[in-house]
This record gives C-alpha cells, structure tokens and sequence, in this order.
C-alpha cells in the first residue's frame, strides 16, 4: 500500500504551479503527478519522495491537501502489460475509480497506480494473483512522522 | 387634491386608525401601552413621530391572524410574502380593502396611461403573492380586458401577446426581457405588436434596464410599488413622465426616516420608507418600517398631480437581495451550510445577469476535512449544497466548490454578495 497525496485546487492560472513550487523549495520530489479537473476545481495526485512531509509544507502555505492509500503494482513494460492487471481486478468485482501509470526510469518495469474502494481486498487479490506489489518502502522513504 | 385638504383627510384617518388598532389589535395596545403612547394624544400629523415603529418580526410573531384588526368573518381573501426568511406573513383583506385596493391598481394603470380601451396581460403570479390578482382585480376594475395569464410558459405569453392584441403587459422587469429575447427567437418583433405601455415591478430595476426594455418591447416601461404587508402593488406609482413614483397619499401615509436615528429626515434625504396605512381594515399596519431605502421627490410633477414622489428603490438597509422577484437573504445560505457536513460555513453569493435573467452563483468552501481525494465525492458534495440552498431560497442557483480559507476573511460585516446586475443591464 502506498500513500499518495491529494490536493485540492481551484481551477485557476498559477494554482498549480504554486503547489509545485512549494514542494520544489522545500527539497521534496514527485514520482508521478495526475490532475482530474472539473470546471471550477481540480484534484491532483501526486506521488512525492515523502508525503507527510509534503502534506504539511503544503498546508503551511495554505494549500488543501490530503493521504490518500492507493495500490501501486509493477508490472512488465511491456503491450498488454496493465491489461493482465485491470482483468484481475475486474474479475473480483473490483471497481477502479482512477489510475495512473509511470515507467520506472530504473528498469524495465512499469508502475501502475490505482485507487478501489476497498484497496486491502484489491493488494490481497493481485498478491494471488501473483503481481508484484510495490510497497512503500521500494517507491519512497517512509516518513518518520 | 390640495395638500392642505389631503393633509386634513390624512389626519381624519390617522386618528381613527391608531384608535382603531388600539382597540383590536392586543400587538398594538401592547405596543403602544408599554411606549406611553395614548392614540388619543395624536391631534396633529406631526405626532406621528410620538407612535411606535412596526417590523416585519412584529407581523411573523403574529403568524397567521395576530394582526388582523376586523374578525375572521370580514376577512374575504388572504394573501402572503414568499416567507423565504422564515415564518410568512399573511395579509388579510375585507371586502373593502379589495375595492379599494382595485381602484389602486386601476389608478396604478391609470397613472401608466391605460384606459378602458386596453387589453392588459397579467403576467405577474396568481395565488398567495399580491402581483397576479392585485392587477387582475384593478385592470377589470379600470374596465380594460383582463387577460389572466399568470407567471411561466413564455412562448405562450408571446403569442397571447401577438393574437390577443395586448396593448399593457404587466410583469417583473426582468421577465418582460425574457419575453422580448424568447418573442425574437419566435421570430416575432414586439415592434410590429400594438403593445405601448408595460407596468413593470415587484424587484428593483435600474435606468438602463428601463431603456433595455423599452428598446426590445417598444414599449413605455413604468415602475409601480407596492409590498404585501402594506398591501400589494398599488401603493405607489410612476406616472409617463416616468420620474419617481407617485405616493398615493390618501390611503398611505409615507414617511423618510434615518435608518440609525429613526428620525424622519426632510423631503429630499435618503433614508428607510415607511408606511402608515389609513384605510386598511383587514390588517392595518401603523409606521411600518420596509427596509427600502428611497428618498421623496420634492418638486412638483410635469404630470399635475400633487401626490408626492418617491424616487425608485435603489436597496436595503438590510441584506435583504431580491432574485428573480424572490426575497432571498444570504444568511439563509448559512444556516444551510451548517447542516451539510464537509463544506464550512463561509460563501459568497455572486450576482450576474444571464441574458436578462438574474444569475446566482454561490461559491462555497470545501471543509478541511472533507475527503477530496474522489471527485465523484466532490459532485455528489457540489449538487447537495446547491439542492439544498435552492429548496431554502426557492431559487435556482449554481454552487461552486472552492479551497478551504480561499473567501476572503472580513473583521468587520463580511461581504457576503457581490452584485454584478446592473453591469451589463
């Protein structure tokens, strides 16, 4: 299980840009970033070397921003490599409410990174199913607080 | 009439009222015992000042009969306020008071330039709001043909409009440019229609709205005033020289006072208006204390008549705002958002205009706690907030969801609403 952070935005010029200034000057750095706008506001994810750390230099400077715990599963770059992934998921009846992916600049693997309502029976039934799970550890330094 | 004998007349009636209230009305006696004022002291209009001030909690507190001044029996029609702030106000009439208030609306229509040769459309609502049968009374009482139409479908009001031959519509002001922008998309220019003269109230309009209006209808466009718990439309009235609304002073008293003092300012300062009724009997109201902020006009009309002018309402002294002819007051959007957990109870109302309609935009905050992270959460969040301030205000309105802290933050009285209406209009 992995702890992304989300953060609240209006959709205004410069909002995000803000944010990311404001991780940037406080030596924090982002794996992976996804916006899903509305009209009036955004949501960003973003998955950043030290989430509690970012969370509370973000709200310091009077952003919104929340942990959110989603999965993040490796899997081979290669075609059809995520398409194994969402099967197995789907097949269990499990509802992905959104995703995002990133190639590991490392290797040859590829991080899928998703979020289901009940993320333990998701990280149990892809662990069966014998997908390599990334853990917190393998994508960035736990936080000490 | 001449002022001395107006004067005269308004005082004859002043004395009975006062006594009258007195005598029915427990509020009143109350009232007017605990101020020491004795109603048979009043010898001169001056005195009026010496009398206790009535507000609407005075009226609400009396829900539903408390104010009725005659038994139940006499009353032959009840009317209300939209009761958007709570507890409504009912109005009682007897079958005086509907004669009467129909030669108002009959003067109101007159002063507009309607004869008995007219076809009036009423557009205003019929039912519990005073507009619909308030004009539809006074147009047959003024003998022109009386189309009942009532409020919506604005396609339909065009084409009455067209086949019937109005020559006077009656409506809100913002509702005669829905119906000049729907008339165009039917591809009917008003122009070409017999229409010349609309009576246009029940929400405040501006200058530029009225020649907006005038333009797209080809109309003359005139205010006319009035408020449920003095009596409905009818108790004030522009004439075609359409400067300022003639006070019809020998049924209403009317009085400027400085919202702070309470002291009557002279004619020609702005300040509250407030009403005395003097020949209401189903549910007088003595000094009653509107809100409006307006000031007396105080030379003479071009028109001849001696009634005196009150210029057009130009706003509150409370925070009182009318949308779409619906009181709303932006403390009701608090108490909704009080009860919704996961938004925080700052807002700020935003009033723009939609072609000719009033648009509302509240835009509210998003609790700090409140789980973000899904935005069909945020959705589901968004259409309940805007659900439930619509079904409060009884108005349709847009909510937009922004950043926790983001409202501006005010030491002193918050601003609330920022009102972009009359850009544009």
């Amino acid at each position: 299980m992995v702890e992304q952070l989300s953060v609240f935005l209006e959709n205004a010029p410069g909002r995000l840009a803000g944010m990311c200034r404001t991780l940037g000057a406080a030596g924090l750095n982002m794996r992976a970033l996804m916006v899903a706008e509305t009209g009036d506001y955004g949501v960003v994810r973003v998955l950043v070397d030290r989430p509690h750390a970012a969370r509370a230099v973000l709200e310091d400077a009077g952003f919104t921003a929340s942990l959110t715990r989603v999965i993040a599963v490796e899997v081979p770059d290669r075609p059809g490599g995520l398409a194994d992934v969402v099967e197995a998921l789907g097949e269990h009846g499990l509802n992905v409410e959104y995703a995002y992916c990133y190639v590991e600049p490392a290797g040859d693997a590829a991080v899928y990174v998703f979020r289901v309502e009940d993320p333990d029976l998701a990280a149990k039934t892809l662990g069966d199913a014998g997908f390599g799970l990334a853990g917190a550890g393998r994508l960035y330094q736990p936080d000490a607080f | 009439m001449p002022r001395a004998q107006l004067e005269d007349l308004q005082l004859q009636r002043l004395k009975a009222l006062v006594t009258r209230v007195y005598q029915n009305v427990p509020a009143y006696r109350t009232k007017y015992d605990e101020a020491g004022f004795d109603p048979a002291s009043l010898q001169s209009l001056e005195d009026l000042r010496r009398v206790p001030f009535t507000v609407k909690d005075d009226l609400r507190a009396g829900y539903p009969y408390g104010f009725f001044a005659v038994p139940l029996r006499d009353i032959v029609r009840v009317h209300s306020s939209s009761g958007t702030t709570g507890q409504v106000t009912v109005v009682g009439y007897t079958r005086g008071d509907i004669d009467r208030w129909s030669d108002l609306i009959a003067r109101t229509l007159a002063c507009a330039g309607a004869t008995e040769d007219d076809i009036v459309q009423v557009t205003y609502g019929y039912g519990l709001f005073t507009g619909g049968l308030g004009l539809h009374y006074g147009s047959e009482r003024l003998g022109a043909l009386t189309i009942p139409v009532s409020g919506g479908n604005t396609k339909r009001q065009v084409q009455i409009l067209q086949d019937f031959g109005v020559t006077v519509l009656a409506c809100t002001p913002s509702y005669a440019l829905l119906i000049a922008e729907t008339a165009a998309e039917m591809g009917i220019d008003p122009h070409g229609l017999p229409l010349k003269v609309g009576v246009f109230g029940a929400e405040p309009w501006s200058e530029s709205m009225r020649t907006q209006i005038e333009d797209a209808l080809g109309v003359k466009a005139i205010d006319i005033y009035g408020l449920s718990e003095v009596m409905g439309p009818g108790v004030a009235s522009e004439c075609t020289e359409q400067h300022g609304l003639h006070v019809f002073e020998d049924h209403f008293l009317v009085e400027i006072v400085d919202p702070a003092s309470l002291e009557p300012v002279p004619d020609g300062e702005t300040g509250e208006v407030v009403f005395t009724t003097l020949t209401k009997e189903g549910i007088p109201v003595v000094r009653y204390r509107t809100r409006d902020i307006s000031r007396i006009i105080p030379e003479p009309c071009a028109c001849g008549r001696t009634f005196r002018r009150m210029e057009r309402v130009t706003g509150r002294t409370d925070d009182m705002l009318i949308i779409r002819g619906v009181n709303v007051y932006p403390s009701q959007i608090e108490q909704v958002l009080v009860g919704i957990p996961g938004v925080a109870p700052h807002y700020q109302v935003i009033l723009t205009k939609k072609g000719s309609m009033d648009h509302v935009e509240v835009h509210v905050e998003v609790g700090p706690d409140f789980a973000f992270d899904e935005i069909k959460a945020l959705e589901r969040l968004q259409k309940r907030v805007a659900g439930e301030i619509a079904g409060a205000l009884a108005v349709s309105i847009d909510v937009r969801l922004v950043e926790p802290k983001s409202i501006q933050r005010s030491e002193g009285k918050a601003k609330r609403v920022v009102d972009n209406r009359a850009e544009g209009s």
